[in-house]
C-alpha cells in the first residue's frame, strides 16, 4: 500500500504540513479559516507532529502499520485494520477517549483531541483525489507519498 | 473444522486476525461461553456509567466475521478437551474435531473467602451480565460497598456513582493501585475520586458481610471495627487464569497455562494465548501470567498466525494501562514500582500536584524500562517506544527524556531510517 514516508534529510521545519493537514480536515477546507476559527472553536489539530533538534526535523504521522500497536490496545473497537485497503482505520463513533491507542504506539503518532475524549490520527486523507495533503504541501520534497513494499 | 478457539473474548479477536493474515479460506470455530458478541471487557464500565449505549458494546461489526468466515457458537461452554483425538466437547452434547485448537478462556474473578458473601446483592465486576444487572439495580438502591482498589474496582465504584450510587471503595493495602502505579500516582487518583465525592479507605478491608433473617444483604463490617449499610457489594480483587478445562484435559499448567514462545501449550496442536496464559514477558524474560487487554490481543494474534502456519515468536508481554478518572488520565508502562535495593534502577519522578501533573521514569542501567505519567500524557508513546523497543538512551537523550520530551530524532539513525523512511536511495 502507499505510505507518507517523511524524510530528514530534506525535511525544513516549516510546519506546512501541518497547516495543510488542519485545513484538509476542517469543515470550511480553508487555511485562514480553518486556523482562526475551527482550531480554536472546534479543537481542530493536526494528524502530523514535527520534532526538531538542532538543525534535523522531521515530521511524522500514522505509520499505517501492518500490525499496529493501537489496534491491539484499543479496547472499543474503534481501530481496526482494513484487510482490503491496509488503512488503519479510526472509527471516532466507537472511541470512548481511554488514550489506551496513545500509550501503545510507540510511534507517538496519536494525539488527544484538544476538547473532546476523541483522538486525532492519520487517515491517508481519506477520499481526497489529490493524496495527503500534508505530502502535497510540503515545499522540500520530505513527505512521499509511495509504494515501498 | 481446520481452527477452533475457546473463548470469544479480545485474544480471540487477535487469533482470528492473525489466522486471517495467513489463511484467507479456511473456517473458524469460536465457542463462546457467554451469550453477547465479543464485547470490550473494559467498556462494560462506560456502560454501567451511562457514557456508552449497549451498542456500543462489540468489538467487531457483524460483517467482520462474515467477511472471515467465522462460525460463532455463543452460550455454549466446552466441557473437555481430548488432546489425543483431537476433539472437544461442549455442555450442549457437541463433539466438535480440531486440527489447531486455542484456548483463550481468559481470567475469572478471584473471590476470598468473606463470610455472607454467598447470596443475593453481591456482585464482581467482570462480565456483561454483572454491569446490566446493576445498572438495573442502580435505580433502587442507595449505597454500595466496593471491595479492592485496583482498577477494576476503582472504575465500578466510578460507574455506580455516576448512576447515583454513594460509594466507599475499599483497598486492603496502604494505597489503591498498588499493582499498576506507584504512591504518588495512587495519591492523585485517590484524591480525584474523593473530590468528587466517592469514598476512599485503604488500610481496611471486609470482615464480615451482614444480612438479616431473611438473607438480605445489610451492610459489611470491616477488618477496623466499622460498619457499613450497604444495599449492594461489589468484590473486585482481581482475576485469576480460568485454566480449570485446560488442566483437567492434561494440559500443562502453572500460574497459568504454560506456553512456549509460539503460544503453544504442552499439547500438540493446541495453543492458549490471553489472561488464561502463562507467557514470555519482554522485561523480564521469564513467564508470566500478565492480564492485560493488550497482551491479550498479540498473543491471540501470534498464536493465530502460528496455528495457520507460520513460525513466529512472540516478541513478550508488556505490562500497560491507561485509565481515567473523571478526566484525570493516567498510564503506567513496564516495570513501575522497582525493587528498592537493586542499585541497577535508577527512578526519577516529577510531581506537581497543583497540575496534578506527574512524571516518573524507570530506568535500568541504560535502559529505559518503565513509566507513570499522569495529566499530562500525551507524549506516552514515545516512552514507551524506549521500552518496547529497548533502545539504550545514551547521556544526552536522557536529559531530554527527563525533561519530558523524549522524540524519534532521539532515535538510533538506523533503526530510525528502518521505521520511518525504508528503502529510501540516499542522495551521494
Amino acid at each position: 500500500m502507499k505510505r507518507v514516508y517523511p524524510d530528514k534529510e530534506y525535511c525544513i521545519g516549516c510546519h506546512l504540513c501541518e497547516l495543510a493537514c488542519i485545513t484538509a480536515h476542517s469543515k470550511s477546507k480553508d487555511l485562514i479559516i480553518a486556523f482562526r476559527e475551527e482550531r480554536l472553536k472546534d479543537g481542530l489539530d493536526s494528524c502530523k507532529k514535527v520534532f526538531e533538534k538542532g538543525d534535523t526535523c522531521v515530521a511524522i504521522s500514522c505509520r499505517h502499520c501492518d500490525e499496529p500497536s493501537c489496534v491491539a490496545a484499543c479496547i472499543s473497537g474503534g481501530l481496526h485494520k482494513d484487510p482490503e485497503t491496509g488503512r488503519t482505520v479510526y472509527d471516532r463513533n466507537k472511541c470512548v477517549g481511554c488514550w489506551s491507542c496513545l500509550m501503545a504506539c510507540p510511534y507517538g503518532a496519536i494525539k488527544r483531541h484538544p476538547t473532546e475524549s476523541k483522538i486525532i490520527k492519520c487517515d491517508l486523507c481519506e477520499g481526497r483525489e489529490e493524496g495527503p495533503a500534508c505530502v502535497q504541501a510540503c515545499p522540500n520534497g520530505a513527505l512521499k507519498f509511495e509504494e515501498r513494499d | 473444522m481446520k481452527y477452533v478457539i475457546i473463548g470469544n473474548g479480545i485474544a480471540s479477536i487477535g487469533a482470528i486476525e492473525g489466522i486471517r493474515k495467513v489463511d484467507a479460506e479456511n473456517e473458524i470455530l469460536v465457542i463462546g461461553a457467554e451469550d453477547s458478541p465479543a464485547y470490550g471487557r473494559p467498556l462494560i464500565s462506560y456502560l454501567l456509567a451511562g457514557k456508552i449505549g449497549p451498542e456500543r458494546l462489540a468489538l467487531r461489526p457483524q460483517e467482520f466475521y462474515e467477511k472471515s468466515n467465522v462460525s460463532l457458537k455463543l452460550g455454549t461452554r466446552v466441557i473437555a478437551i481430548d488432546t489425543k483425538k483431537k476433539i472437544v466437547a461442549t455442555d450442549k452434547g457437541e463433539t466438535l474435531e480440531y486440527e489447531n485448537l486455542l484456548i483463550a478462556t481468559g481470567g475469572i474473578p478471584f473471590t476470598p473467602p468473606i463470610p455472607g458473601s454467598d447470596g443475593a446483592d453481591v456482585y464482581n465486576f467482570t462480565n456483561l451480565a454483572h454491569a446490566q444487572t446493576l445498572i438495573s439495580k442502580a435505580k433502587e438502591i442507595k449505597r454500595a460497598v466496593v471491595i479492592g482498589g485496583g482498577l477494576i474496582g476503582l472504575k465500578a465504584g466510578e460507574s455506580l456513582f455516576d448512576r447515583g450510587v454513594e460509594v466507599t471503595i475499599l483497598e486492603l493495602s496502604p494505597r489503591i493501585l498498588s499493582l499498576a502505579f506507584d504512591e504518588n500516582a495512587a495519591s492523585l487518583a485517590g484524591t480525584r475520586l474523593e473530590e468528587v465525592g466517592l469514598h476512599v479507605r485503604c488500610g481496611v478491608s471486609a470482615k464480615e458481610i451482614q444480612r438479616d433473617a431473611e438473607g438480605s444483604l445489610k451492610g459489611v463490617h470491616l477488618t477496623d471495627g466499622d460498619f457499613l449499610q450497604c444495599d449492594v457489594v461489589v468484590i473486585a480483587i482481581g482475576v485469576v487464569p480460568n485454566y480449570d478445562l485446560a488442566k483437567k484435559s492434561g494440559i500443562g499448567v502453572d500460574r497459568g497455562i504454560k506456553v512456549d514462545d509460539h503460544m503453544r501449550t504442552t499439547a500438540e496442536g493446541v495453543f492458549a494465548a490471553g489472561d488464561v496464559a502463562q507467557a514470555r514477558d519482554l522485561l523480564f524474560r521469564e513467564d508470566r501470567v500478565i492480564p492485560i487487554w493488550t497482551n491479550a490481543y498479540n498473543q491471540g494474534f501470534c498464536a493465530g498466525k502460528n496455528m495457520a502456519g507460520r513460525d513466529i515468536t512472540f516478541t513478550g508481554s508488556l505490562a500497560m494501562n491507561s485509565i481515567s478518572f473523571y478526566g484525570l488520565p493516567t498510564i503506567s508502562v513496564g516495570t513501575v514500582n522497582p525493587p528498592e535495593d537493586d542499585d541497577a534502577y535508577e527512578v526519577a519522578a516529577f510531581l506537581d500536584e497543583k497540575k496534578r501533573s506527574y512524571r516518573k521514569l524507570v530506568f535500568h542501567n541504560d535502559h529505559l524500562v518503565g513509566y507513570v505519567l499522569v495529566g499530562d500524557i500525551d507524549m506516552a508513546g514515545m516512552y514507551t517506544a524506549f521500552v518496547k523497543f529497548q533502545m539504550p538512551v545514551p547521556e544526552d537523550a536522557k536529559k531530554q527524556i527527563l525533561a519530558g520530551e523524549p522524540d524519534v530524532l532521539m532515535w538510533p539513525d538506523d533503526f530510525f531510517k528502518d521505521t520511518w523512511n525504508p528503502g529510501v536511495v540516499e542522495p551521494d
